[in-house]
C-alpha cells in the first residue's frame, strides 16, 4: 500500500535526514516508527504528505509515485491521509463542530453529510458535550481528541500520527492510542510516530526503529528496544 | 451533486466563513478597518482637494471681464451705440450697460458705510461717475483683441473728441495670469503631496492586511494539510478583506459629513463661495463609489497577494 523505496532527504546544509530508507506498509497495518529525536521520523511523514520532496528514491501510494501529483492530485491524496500532531494543530477560530466539518467542507461533502457524520465521529472520541467549544476552552487530551476525529471524519485510507501523545499526560496518552487501536481494528492502516516506549508495550504491533535517518530494525512482534 | 450546485455550495461556505471570521477576531478587525478608514479618508480629501481648486479656478476665469468707463459728457446714444458694435463681436458673450446713475446708486450702496465718501460726493453736488458697459468674452483668452478693438478707436463717436475715460482690462489681466498660475501649480503641488499620501497609506493597510494574513498562516498550513483547495483557503480572506473595505468605506462616508459640515462654513469664505459640505451632499454618490470601491479593491487585492506565500505547502 505504501512503499518508501530507498528514499533519500538531505537538507541544503547538507544535513542528512533520511538516507536511503526503504520501508513497506501494507493494508490494515498498525505500524509505530519509533527512535530517539532526530532519527527522521517526522521526515519520513514529511515525505509521505508531500510536504517536501525525496533528494533521492521514491514514495509510492498503491503504485503511484506520490511527489508526481500536481496541486488538484496531491489535495485529493491528502484527503484519503488523516493527519494527527503533536500540537494538535486546529483552527483556532472555529468551534470543535466547525474544525471537523471544515474538513469535510474541504473535501467537497454535502450539508447533509457534514450534519451527519460530525455528531457520530465525536462520538467514536467521546466528546459530545463540547461540541460548540473553541480550541482554547479545550484541554490537552482534548484537542487531540478533536484533531484525531477531524482526521477521521473523511473516512481516510491511512491515519498518520506525529508524537500525537508527546503534550500529553499518561491518562490521556492512554485513552488516546485506545482510540487509535480501535482505527485500526476498524479497517484503517495507522502509522504513529513517536518515541513513547509505554505506548509500544502497549500496542504489542510492528515496529520499526529508526537511528541517523536509517532504519535500524523491523520488528513485527512490537518491542521497543533501546 | 452537479458542478453548478457544488460551485453554490463552495460560495456559501467561503462567505460563511469569511464573514464569522470577521466577527471573531475582533481586535485584528479593529485594527484593519481603522487603518483603512485612514487609507480611504485620505482618498477621499484628494477627491476634495482637486474638486476646491478646480471650482475656484473657474470661479475665477469667470470673474475676468471689461469694464469700459465713458467720461461724464458722453451722450447715453453714443454708448448704445458702441454697445451695439461690441455685440456684433463674435468673441463677445455679454455686454451689460451701467448708465451712470446706476453707477452712482451702486457707488453709493457700495460705501454706505463711510459717512466720509458720502458726504464728499454731497459736497461735489453733479455725479462724478461716467457710464459704464461691462463686456463678458465666450472665452478668457479672447479679452485681448476685444480690449484691442477698443484700443483702434473704431468705436468713436461721431462727434469727434473721445468719449472713452479707460478701459480696465491690462491692469486686470496681469493680477489675473498671475493668480491662475498660482492655483495651476497649486493644484499640481497637491497632487503630487496627496499622491503621495495616498501611496503611503495605500501601503500601511495592504500591509496590515498582510500581518492579518500573517497571523493566520499555521491555519492555513493546517488547511492546506486537510487537504482543502486554494480557492477555498483563499476565499474567506478574500471576503474578510472585502468586509474590511465597505464597512472601513461606509464608516468614512459617515465620518466625511462632521468634518465637512465643520469646514464647510470656512471654504466658503475662503475659497469663492465653494462649501465644501454641499459639494460632498451634491457628490454623495460618486463618493460613495470612489471609496467603497477603493475599499474593496485594496482589502481583496492586499489580501489574495499576501496569501500567496503561505500556500505553497
Amino acid at each position: 500500500m505504501i512503499v518508501f523505496d530507498r528514499v533519500s532527504k538531505i537538507y541544503p546544509d547538507s544535513s542528512v535526514a533520511l538516507d536511503e530508507v526503504t520501508l513497506s506498509i501494507e493494508p490494515r497495518e498498525f505500524v509505530s516508527i519509533v527512535g530517539p529525536s532526530g532519527a527522521g521520523k517526522t521526515t519520513l511523514l514529511k515525505l509521505f504528505l508531500a510536504e517536501e520532496k525525496p533528494t533521492g528514491g521514491a514514495v509510492y501510494y498503491e503504485s503511484t509515485n506520490i511527489h508526481k501529483f500536481n496541486k488538484k492530485e496531491t489535495d485529493a491524496f491528502r484527503r484519503k491521509v488523516g493527519m494527527v500532531f503533536q500540537d494538535f494543530r486546529l483552527l483556532p477560530n472555529k468551534t470543535v463542530y466547525e474544525n471537523i466539518a471544515f474538513t469535510m467542507e474541504a473535501a467537497g461533502r454535502t450539508d447533509e453529510e457534514i450534519e451527519s457524520d460530525v455528531p457520530h465521529v465525536l462520538e467514536l472520541v467521546d466528546l459530545t458535550p463540547k461540541v460548540w467549544n473553541f480550541p482554547r476552552e479545550l484541554s490537552g487530551g482534548e484537542k487531540q481528541r478533536v484533531a484525531i476525529a477531524r482526521a477521521l471524519v473523511n473516512e481516510p485510507d491511512i491515519i498518520i500520527a506525529d508524537e500525537p501523545t508527546g503534550n500529553l499526560d499518561p491518562a490521556n496518552t492512554y485513552d488516546i492510542v485506545q482510540i487509535l487501536k480501535k482505527i485500526n481494528d476498524l479497517g484503517t492502516t495507522v502509522l504513529l510516530a513517536t518515541h513513547n516506549k509505554g505506548i509500544i508495550d502497549l500496542l504489542k504491533r510492528r515496529v520499526v526503529a529508526m537511528e541517523r535517518g536509517r532504519v535500524v530494525r523491523d520488528d513485527r512482534s512490537g518491542k521497543y528496544f533501546v | 451533486m452537479s458542478k453548478r450546485q457544488m460551485f453554490w455550495i463552495k460560495l456559501k461556505r467561503i462567505l460563511r466563513t469569511g464573514f464569522f471570521n470577521f466577527w471573531r477576531d475582533t481586535t485584528v478587525t479593529l485594527a484593519s478597518v481603522l487603518v483603512m478608514m485612514v487609507t480611504l479618508l485620505v482618498i477621499g480629501l484628494i477627491s476634495f482637494s482637486s474638486a476646491i481648486l478646480d471650482t475656484t479656478l473657474a470661479e475665477l476665469q469667470n470673474k475676468i471681464d471689461i469694464n469700459v468707463t465713458f467720461i461724464t459728457s458722453a451722450k447715453e446714444e453714443d454708448i448704445l451705440n458702441i454697445k451695439h458694435s461690441l455685440e456684433s463681436l463674435p468673441e463677445v458673450l455679454l455686454v451689460t450697460y451701467v448708465s451712470r446713475d446706476e453707477a452712482l446708486a451702486l457707488f453709493k450702496e457700495r460705501h454706505s458705510n463711510d459717512q466720509a465718501i458720502l458726504s464728499a460726493l454731497d459736497e461735489l453736488g453733479e455725479n462724478p461717475l461716467g457710464g459704464v458697459l461691462n463686456i463678458k468674452a465666450r472665452t478668457p483668452s479672447q479679452y485681448a483683441s476685444v480690449a484691442e478693438f477698443l484700443e483702434n478707436g473704431n468705436v468713436i463717436s461721431s462727434a469727434g473728441p473721445p468719449i472713452i475715460d479707460r478701459v480696465n482690462y491690462f491692469q486686470n489681466k496681469a493680477a489675473i495670469d498671475k493668480l491662475t498660475k498660482v492655483i495651476a501649480s497649486a493644484d499640481w503641488l497637491g497632487f503630487v503631496a496627496m499622491f503621495f499620501l495616498a501611496a503611503v497609506s495605500v501601503l500601511i493597510a495592504f500591509n496590515t492586511i498582510r500581518l492579518t494574513i500573517y497571523l493566520a498562516r499555521d491555519e492555513i498550513s493546517v488547511m492546506r494539510l486537510v487537504g482543502a483547495s486554494t480557492t477555498y483557503i483563499r476565499g474567506p480572506f478574500a471576503v474578510v478583506g472585502i468586509i474590511y473595505g465597505i464597512v472601513a468605506g461606509i464608516l468614512t462616508l459617515i465620518l466625511l459629513l462632521p468634518i465637512t459640515y465643520w469646514l464647510g462654513g470656512a471654504t466658503a469664505n475662503f475659497f469663492v463661495g465653494f462649501n465644501i459640505f454641499s459639494y460632498y451632499l451634491r457628490h454623495f454618490l460618486e463618493f460613495a463609489f470612489i471609496i467603497i470601491a477603493s475599499g474593496i479593491f485594496i482589502g481583496a487585492l492586499s489580501s489574495i497577494l499576501a496569501i500567496r506565500k503561505y500556500l505553497k505547502v
